[in-house]
């Protein structure tokens, strides 16, 4: 996990290698990393002969300012989709800098390569920036204890600071005054910065606190701005025209005869593509995007299609299935020695195949951007969650560095994973570069969807041995999918102890923490779906699909020895082994699974007579990854018609324990919106590929879920001060297997594939009557 | 050229009158609040009223709304202080924020038709609303809060 690590990220900043800054610019201080620890000292001297030129001389990375009215003002780097994180990381650095609340502001940042790795995915932001940002609002905070203690004329021991303002017995000092005052200059090794001590958690005044998120209040005007309402003078539109196959199309012909009756249609243009991103796309532009989308309709293109034009949804799913039928395939992430034997011995042995269908991401902003050259820069001005990997890719496109590119930030009218994607960028960029000015290029809902990069359908088979008195003795989990790192950034792929090349996004969810005996977990890449699509990474990735595996798998596994499904789970659930934890991400290990699940349980009233047709089903997980556990348990309590087979989720209760929570009322706000996407996607999502496309493109037949549909919801958090983790996407991981469990409570039918539709229950239940 | 009252003044407009309201709204009229989701009339983040009813802008050609009275989330109330939007603050309703003017939007047609709306009323009337990050139990909250606020006060402006 080095290389993802919160401590040590890529791009070379690593804070534990570098020197953090106090220094002086312009009226106010800056504190934050240097670019290089080495030099450092010199560039403090020398700044002091040319303060003016503070900024051109050394380039540190900027966390936060302080002005002289004692105004703080916090860059933030990740992207504000919906998760309010540009509020949780001030609060993380305010609670520590013992800063005016009142007085802090939050600046999104663009694509500068001294940010470091930006990507704001896999739940990581509060996780990865909560060790950093305490740091350095630590080390703020220090500085001016020492420097208003001098002004005070008193000993810094016998200062506090609080509220933007250090104080010794009756006097105080505003921290404006002590920028303005003070000499605040500070240089610290990374040993110096680990000896500033960060308050205990009985210590915090924001982090755990209510806030009204900073975002919230222009989403509530029609005042915030998202990618889509970009604009630049002299822009004009465009909108594709998307080949037939992802890959491999080639244009034939473009005919725009009838277009150009439109007035202001200004013309079509193949774009040249060298990183091979969007191969075969017809741009088609206009002086409105009116006109461009109602003059691509018109515009006709003759392609040669690829090779993936008849391909199907079964065709993906049953190349997985060969996959998976070949040991030989793919690469096995925990391999126990072992587990032959153990089958060999087994008493009873338990073999299911679990099975999701593709799933489109339907962020409700179709993917769009504004693309334009300035001073020798390409701006592409986009709504975008990795712009470390976004960028490459455009320069590439665009056949020029990577320092003449820059992505400019925008409110993301939903991520989801979509927007790690930068594709879209790159049509974009090609359609401004093909006619030398300012483009904006909207693809509509249909283009979108075509466009997309979904979540693969998987394949899974999962295999458990039992021993004496139904005692699990061994488990393998072998899953087959696309894998999106592997397309959208190589360099994140992971290998297994011979070599073997996986996505741990593809996987993550099989390596569970139940103790299970001899344990193989084998990751396939489906290069039929890789041919086909771009696989993509959708709210909580290959989780998504490993854990309606596992805790399927497991409630059946627990009625083929007669066990209670819950205390089946807890009993595996010893935190002993590699299931123990670690410090500081997964402290405690499997046991705060097991917490989360019994108190699941005893909230949704496990156990308890129901009514007829009536079940409750459990699920519990760990998020996504073990490197950064969430703990999570779900109670779903459904209806069945056992006539139609229409499903109804009636309650979901959901436990969860993230360690540390920053921000309760967000916290609580990504749980809810989790959980529902787990529950539309559980029963209302779910697409299939026919002719090698999508073949849902619009809400005429693809049907999230909408408000009458939303059960009851029901969240707790266990209290924690264990190190914050992720919540964006974890809730999603428990909810369709929580429902599946509670499916068969209620009606005896055993759901084996996502999503499941009423006629799937209906013909589960009665297989007589299928047709 | 189509003329229309567009938030209490009148605009005249260039685009086709074929063209969709929702782009002339936005693109030639620059008010950015009115989003784009689907295109189909079927998520309604293009809500706007027109003659104070919700309407689809996406799939409403600018020439049908000559001569009427447009408003979008920028004019439903001059402060931004509608008893909807003042719950959708107290609530934190948006999490991405995209869909969340024309929720606001249709709500705000919700309460006039149903001053006491139940959670059928409101599972009627919002069905056409999507909100992708799924903020449907705050939204039921807040369209309830503001009704409780509005029968309190008195009908809001």
């Amino acid at each position: 996990m080095d290389s993802l690590s919160p401590h040590g990220v890529r791009s070379g900043l690593d804070p534990s290698r570098r020197n953090f800054l106090i220094t002086m610019i312009g009226a106010g201080v800056m504190l934050g990393y240097a670019r290089s620890a080495s030099s450092t000292l010199d560039l403090i001297l020398s700044e002091r002969a040319q303060p003016s030129n503070a900024r051109e001389l050394f380039e540190p990375t900027i966390w936060y300012g302080i002005d002289r009215t004692g105004e703080v003002t916090i860059n933030i780097i990740r992207a504000e989709m919906g998760q309010h994180v540009g509020t949780s990381l001030a609060r993380i650095v305010a609670d520590e800098l013992e800063a005016d609340w009142a007085k802090v502001r939050i600046v999104g940042v663009d694509s500068d390569p001294k940010w470091g790795l930006m990507i704001t995915g896999a739940s990581w932001s509060v996780w990865q920036s909560f060790p950093v940002l305490s740091q350095a609002g630590a080390a703020g905070r220090m500085a001016l204890i020492e420097e208003g203690a001098k002004l005070l004329g008193v000993a810094p021991h016998s200062c506090t600071a609080r509220n933007g303002a250090v104080h010794a017995q009756e006097r105080s000092i505003g921290y404006g005054e002590i920028v303005a005052r003070g000499d605040l200059r500070r240089s610290y090794t990374p040993e110096q910065l680990k000896k500033i001590p960060v308050k205990a958690p009985a210590e915090r005044r924001l982090i755990g606190r209510d806030t009204m998120a900073l975002d919230v209040p222009s989403k509530t005007n029609g005042q915030g701005r998202y990618g889509i309402d970009a604009e630049v003078e002299g822009m004009i539109y465009a909108r594709p025209k998307i080949p037939p196959t992802r890959f491999g199309s080639k244009v034939v012909s473009i005919d725009d005869s009838r277009a150009k009756r439109l007035p202001g249609y200004i013309r079509s243009v193949a774009l040249d593509d060298p990183s091979g991103t969007v191969p075969g796309w017809v741009m088609v532009y206009a002086e409105s995007f009116a006109t461009a989308s109602q003059a691509a309709d018109l515009v006709k293109v003759i392609w040669s299609p690829g090779e993936t034009a008849n391909v199907s949804e079964q065709d993906i799913q049953q190349r997985a299935a060969q996959l998976i039928a070949d040991p030989g395939q793919g690469a096995l992430l925990v391999d126990d020695p072992g587990i032959e034997a153990a089958f060999a011995k087994a008493k009873l042995k338990l073999e299911r195949t679990y099975t999701t269908s593709t799933v489109m991401h339907f962020a409700l902003e179709p993917v769009n951007g504004l693309a334009f050259e300035k001073d020798g820069i390409f701006e592409v001005h986009t709504g975008n969650q990795w712009q470390s990997v976004a960028v490459p890719l455009v320069a590439k496109a665009l056949g020029r560095s990577e320092d003449k590119v820059v992505l400019r930030t925008y409110l993301l009218g939903g991520g989801f994973g979509r927007r790690l994607d930068g594709d879209y960028c790159v049509p974009a960029a090609l359609a401004a570069k093909a006619v030398g000015k300012p483009v904006k290029m909207v693809c509509t809902r249909a283009d979108d969807m075509r466009f997309d990069c979904p979540r693969s359908a998987s394949v899974q088979v999962l295999r458990m041995a039992f021993g004496d008195g139904g005692q699990v003795t061994a488990m393998e989990h072998h899953a087959a999918a696309g894998w999106p790192t592997s397309v959208i950034s190589p360099g994140f792929m992971y290998k297994d102890a011979r070599g073997a090349p996986y996505d741990p996004f593809s996987i993550q969810g099989a390596d569970h923490w139940y103790t299970v005996g001899a344990q193989r977990v084998r990751a396939v890449r489906n290069d039929l779906a890789h041919r086909a699509f771009r696989p993509g990474y959708l709210r909580s990735v290959g989780a998504g699909w490993t854990n309606w595996a596992v805790e399927s798998f497991m409630d059946e596994a627990a009625h083929a020895v007669g066990a209670d499904p819950v205390e089946f789970r807890l009993r595996l659930l010893d935190g002993v082994g590699r299931n123990s934890g670690s410090a500081p991400n997964a402290v405690g290990g499997a046991r705060r699974q097991a917490a989360v699940l019994r108190r699941v349980a005893e909230k949704a009233g496990w156990g308890k007579p129901l009514p007829n047709d009536v079940g409750l089903g459990v699920a519990s997980t760990f998020g996504q990854e073990r490197a950064m556990p969430t703990w999570v348990a779900c109670a779903a309590r459904v209806r069945v018609d056992s006539t139609t087979g229409y499903v109804t989720v009636e309650k979901l209760t959901l436990v969860i324990d993230a360690g540390t929570i920053i921000q309760p009322n967000s916290a609580t706000a990504q749980v809810e919106g989790a959980a529902l996407w787990g529950l539309s996607m559980a029963l209302f999502e779910g697409s299939e590929f026919v002719k090698g496309q999508p073949k849902d493109t619009n809400l005429n037949t693809y049907n999230p879920l909408r408000m009458g549909d939303v059960p009851e919801v029901e969240i707790e958090f266990l209290p924690s001060s264990e190190t914050p983790v992720g919540l964006g996407e974890p809730a999603t991981t428990a909810v369709a297997p929580a429902i599946g469990n509670a499916i068969f409570a209620a009606s005896g039918a055993r759901l084996r594939h996502l999503p499941i539709r009423p006629e799937d229950v209906r013909q589960t239940l009665r297989p007589s009557h299928a047709t | 050229m189509t003329e229309f009252n567009l938030n209490g003044r009148t605009v005249s407009v260039h685009s086709n009158e074929e063209a969709p309201l929702l782009w002339v709204i936005r693109d030639e009229l620059g008010l950015k609040g009115t989003k784009f989701g689907c295109g189909i009339g079927m998520c309604g983040a293009c809500t706007v009223h027109v003659d104070g009813r919700a309407t689809r802008s996406c799939i409403t050609a600018v020439g049908a709304v000559a001569g009427a009275e447009v408003t979008t989330i920028e004019g439903l109330d001059p402060e931004g202080k509608h008893p909807l939007q003042i719950a959708w603050l107290e609530l934190q309703v948006p999490q991405c924020g995209y869909c969340q003017p024309g929720q606001i939007m249709q709500a705000a047609t919700l309460l006039k038709d149903y001053p006491s709306p139940t959670d059928q009323d409101i599972n009627a009337v919002m069905a056409g609303s999507l909100c992708r990050c799924m903020t449907y139990l705050r939204i039921r909250k807040a369209i309830k809060l503001a009704a409780a606020r509005m029968r309190e006060g008195g009908a809001h402006g």
